[in-house]
């Protein structure tokens, strides 16, 4: 039989006696004949471990993945940070790997205790109170987060930042479609989000730093928030946050965010991880799993998912999200990655992003006609305005070897370019990067 | 006895019953894991590079560990933690087959893991044609026209192919407001059609386990947008009537929405789509062996009929004349649904995982899957209630409901009891419309060694002191654990537990 049936023609014949039938067929005595799949699926035999590895290799053959000869400079939501070696070899360990949902607590404190120290980190990270246990994506975080505060509010009116990735707002956009809520977005202006003075609205949402890269200034957005009975959410860059005055001390309801840099290479958006945050008065509409401590019958420390009452399987049309399946595994690794960065591994990587951003941004800003898109203050990626356009300079650069950047939608203005340093990014390799650019602009 | 069982679970766990400190407990001020590379750049203080109002007062406080002792306790918890690599995992609905280890391997080639989602298509053609390629695939698998492979989890799927029946409905006739579901279904479903924007209109199932036809037809009118099916459904039994089903509702004008939970069973037998399916999402985490990872992540994909390909999310990648591929939005697309294009390293496990089984292998998981599911059936005929004396397809419900009459054992003690046994429980109290339930999924990957052992377990447990089961497990990290206590006196943090909220 195939690869992974352990079956033998033996016991084949012998289980099928002993159900009294002749034939694997008879098995599927109950699909109607005209519903049979006449002569197979019309896919190609099994292949060998060796001719599938073979194959697969064939096509990761045909990716310029970033490295040596594509020097990343691209962010955009997804980052090239280092992963240390025992991050993978913790959060892979086949025991987190091929479990599932921890639904028997007893044999599933591996993976609860983990995400209760996730959940912790996370809290530690954004000034926030509870975590839920992760969302898909830094999309679906904030999809979630706009769930919660029309529910809580009561408003289907929703205020977008055009600070917020282009392409978050638009699965926003998507899933807007069924909830009935209306999204207006919020210009920038200088880089910055604009903030309306009057209205009645049940959300506002701003990222920081925003997809420019540019310092929201959220005392500002928490005001605005209270003048039209908004709750604030805020999507948070979990690396800027090492340096950064954290959401939750300007009072935000909600903190999301994409969790890719901790832990998770950039595997071509996925899986990532959907950070998710709020206080603690938010708890019962939390999307999500969520784990609680709580003791075992005989009084010793145990872990469980708890306030499963919020949950589909069991509030079923009246549930607020339908999240089953998450990224457990991710969560696990960014827990991990944190836990090896450390208190002042986090601020170290941080600093270290914002100097090489710096760096680069004077190299790149002393060529003839490259210009900043905006002068806000940034700390780990910015925008440039060059004569060629974003996707031409990227085009062009990927002959010299880099990875230039990420193009701007011209909703930012037109020819821009989004560029982001990593603590990965030595002097040499930016050197090398500003040479290239001034060349490829040439 | 034929031999010894290979998937029951002897070494778990290892020095089992202390409490493993958090790492905050671990953690000593000072000590540190974490360095960095070279790199020969300016050493600029913060507040050179932030503006003041904006920096921290004090590093967020995170952990200070060795990486030595920060190695040894992820170690320690995952002596903590069943899996399947450990030992066979029965959990009806959920597919815990084995993950075999390729695709793992395959999965982390630096050509696959390296590449930046927003690179230009000309340096990602070899992911884009993956792509492409498994969408050719599970298009093939359930007879449908064109996927989306964008949704991460099968939740995501539904919302995405309620959100397609959405766009479908606007342009054809206006706004229908009801999704009818039977009531075996999982809770995903209602609740993604509440989110759909629709409203849940519940079909019973019949004396047989199926949806009750006659019911479904009183049901179905011009309000009606679709029906929400799981074939086989939630009770293992397949919906033989399902082509009069696909009939009724697609007289009305709805669309049928079929759940692939199950698709497990019918993998080269039958095809959603010649049931008359018009819109199908797969959890590639069950039926094509990506890992579970502890609850994520998984991969939900959606395929549709040829009339709902130009409502698709996009971008979607697609070959040009000359074999390049090149990204391209559907022509009336409902819009992302992922940030980038889903959880593409499990896309490509799944991908690794077809690719060795090949059409004729997977055949063969739908037949094993089956053939050991009826087995332990019949194994267990007379021991537990059956509730649907039918034949089974990849799982079965069994009951205790005259065990816990005749002597109090519950489906909750026999599952916790199974634990000391070394296999993980099955799905208890699911489906709904079963009392006492115990949903048992055996997967095709378990050998008939492990079924005889599985089945003598259940026999042993059934027969045994009901009160030793309400006990159980005595012999886990930790024994049975108060839920209740952990909702009242809620503690979501080291911290929520260190200020004694």
């Amino acid at each position: 039989m195939g690869h992974y049936v352990p079956h033998t023609d033996a016991e084949l014949s012998s289980m099928l006696a002993f159900l009294g039938l002749g034939s694997l067929e008879e098995l599927f005595a109950v699909v109607p004949a005209a519903l049979r799949l006449a002569g197979g699926l019309d896919l190609a035999p099994g292949l060998s471990e060796p001719d599938v590895m073979a194959a697969v290799e064939a096509l990761a053959a045909r990716n310029r993945p970033a490295g040596a000869d594509l020097v990343c400079f691209a962010g955009g939501g997804a980052y090239d940070h280092e992963i240390p070696a025992a991050t993978p070899r913790l959060a892979f360990r086949s025991e987190f790997v091929t479990a599932y949902t921890p639904y028997q607590p007893e044999v599933a404190q591996g993976v609860l205790q983990a995400l209760f120290e996730y959940q912790t980190l996370l809290c530690r990270l954004t000034g926030m109170e509870v975590a839920n246990a992760s969302l898909y994506d830094g999309a679906s975080a904030c999809v979630e987060a706009v769930n919660l505060a029309a529910a809580a509010t009561g408003r289907q009116d929703v205020l977008v930042s055009r600070g917020v990735n282009p392409q978050w707002r638009e699965v926003l956009r998507t899933f807007a479609a069924g909830t009935g809520h209306r999204i207006s977005e919020l210009d920038l202006s200088a880089g910055l989000t604009s903030l309306p003075d009057a209205g009645e609205v049940g959300a506002v949402l701003v990222q920081h730093p925003n997809y420019l890269g540019c310092l929201e200034d959220l005392a500002a957005a928490r005001a605005a928030a209270d003048r039209l009975g908004a709750h604030l959410l805020v999507a948070f860059d979990p690396v800027a946050a090492g340096l950064l005055r954290s959401p939750g001390e300007f009072g935000a309801d909600v903190v999301v965010g994409e969790g890719q840099p901790f832990g998770t290479p950039l595997s071509f958006g996925g899986p990532y991880l959907g950070l998710f945050t709020c206080r603690m008065e938010h708890v019962r509409r939390l999307p999500g799993r969520l784990v609680g401590e709580t003791v075992d019958v005989e009084g010793r420390r145990a872990y469980v998912t708890t306030l499963r009452t919020r949950e589909q399987d069991i509030r079923r049309e009246k549930a607020s999200s339908n999240v089953c399946t998450n990224q457990t595994l991710i969560a696990v690794a960014c827990a991990v990655q944190l836990a090896w960065l450390g208190t002042a591994g986090l601020r170290e990587l941080a600093l270290r992003c914002a100097r090489g951003t710096r760096y680069t941004r004077d190299a790149l800003l002393a060529i003839d006609g490259v210009e900043p898109l905006v002068e806000a203050p940034v700390l780990r990626e910015f925008p440039l305005r060059t004569p060629l356009g974003g996707e031409v300079v990227v085009e062009r650069m990927a002959e010299e070897g880099f990875l230039a950047g990420v193009p701007l939608p011209d909703e930012y203005g037109e020819n821009g370019i989004l560029v982001s340093v990593t603590e990965r990014r030595t002097r040499q390799e930016i050197d090398a990067y500003a040479d290239a650019f001034e060349r490829v602009l040439k | 006895m034929t031999g010894a069982a290979g998937g029951k679970a002897s070494s778990a766990p290892i020095m089992g019953r202390a409490d493993e400190p958090t790492i905050f407990e671990l953690s000593q001020p000072g000590r540190r894991s974490a360095s960095f590379r070279t790199t020969g750049l300016p050493e600029w203080a913060p507040e050179e590079l932030v503006p003041a109002e904006h920096l921290r007062d004090a590093p967020a406080p995170i952990a200070e560990l060795s990486e030595r002792d920060l190695v040894a306790h992820f170690t320690r918890l995952s002596h903590r933690q069943y899996s399947v690599d450990l030992g066979a995992y029965p959990l009806g609905s959920c597919t815990m087959k084995y993950n075999p280890k390729v695709c793992d391997d395959a999965a982390a080639l630096p050509g696959l893991t390296d590449v930046h989602p927003a690179a230009p298509a000309g340096l990602t053609q070899g992911w884009m044609a993956l792509l492409a390629d498994l969408e050719r695939i599970l298009c093939a698998v359930t007879g449908m026209h064109a996927a989306t492979l964008q949704p991460p989890a099968g939740a995501a799927g539904e919302l995405t192919g309620l959100l397609l029946m959405r766009a479908w409905d606007a342009e054809h006739g206006g706004r229908r407001h009801k999704i009818v579901i039977p009531d075996s279904a999982h809770g995903t479903n209602p609740a993604s059609v509440t989110l759909g924007g629709y409203d849940t209109v519940t079909v019973p199932s019949d004396a047989r386990g199926l949806v009750d036809v006659a019911a479904l037809r009183q049901r179905l009118d011009d309000d009606v947008a679709g029906i929400m099916l799981t074939n086989p459904n939630t009770l293992g039994l397949f919906e033989e009537d399902i082509a009069e089903i696909a009939a009724a509702v697609h007289d009305v004008g709805g669309l049928l929405y079929y759940d692939g939970a199950n698709l497990n069973a019918i993998l080269g037998v039958t095809r959603p789509g010649d049931m008359g399916f018009d819109i199908v999402h797969m959890n590639l985490h069950k039926t094509f062996a990506v890992p579970h990872g502890g609850g994520g992540p998984g991969a939900g994909p959606v395929a549709v009929s040829e009339r709902l390909a130009p409502y698709l999310p996009g971008p979607r990648p697609v070959a040009a004349a000359d074999g390049a591929y090149r990204w391209e939005i559907p022509e009336r697309s409902i819009g992302r649904v992922h940030s980038w294009h889903g959880n593409a390293l499990a896309l490509a496990r799944a991908y690794t995982y077809i690719l060795a089984n090949g059409g004729d292998g997977l055949r063969r998981v739908a037949e094993a899957a089956v053939l050991n599911a009826n087995w332990l059936r019949r194994r267990l005929h007379g021991i537990y209630d059956l509730p649907y004396d039918r034949p089974a397809m990849h799982e079965f419900v069994a009951s205790t409901a005259s065990l816990k009459k005749e002597k109090g054992l519950r489906a909750l003690d026999v599952a916790k009891r199974l634990l000391e046994e070394g296999f993980h429980a099955p799905t208890v109290y699911f489906p709904l419309i079963v009392e006492e339930a115990l949903m048992i999924e055996p997967t095709e990957t378990e050998s008939l060694q492990t079924l005889e052992a599985l089945g003598d377990a259940l026999e042993a447990i059934a027969s045994g002191d009901a009160a030793e089961a309400r006990a159980a497990p005595r012999t886990t990290p930790v024994g049975r654990v108060d839920e209740a206590r952990a909702a009242r006196r809620l503690v979501p943090t080291w911290d929520a537990r260190a200020k004694g909220l």
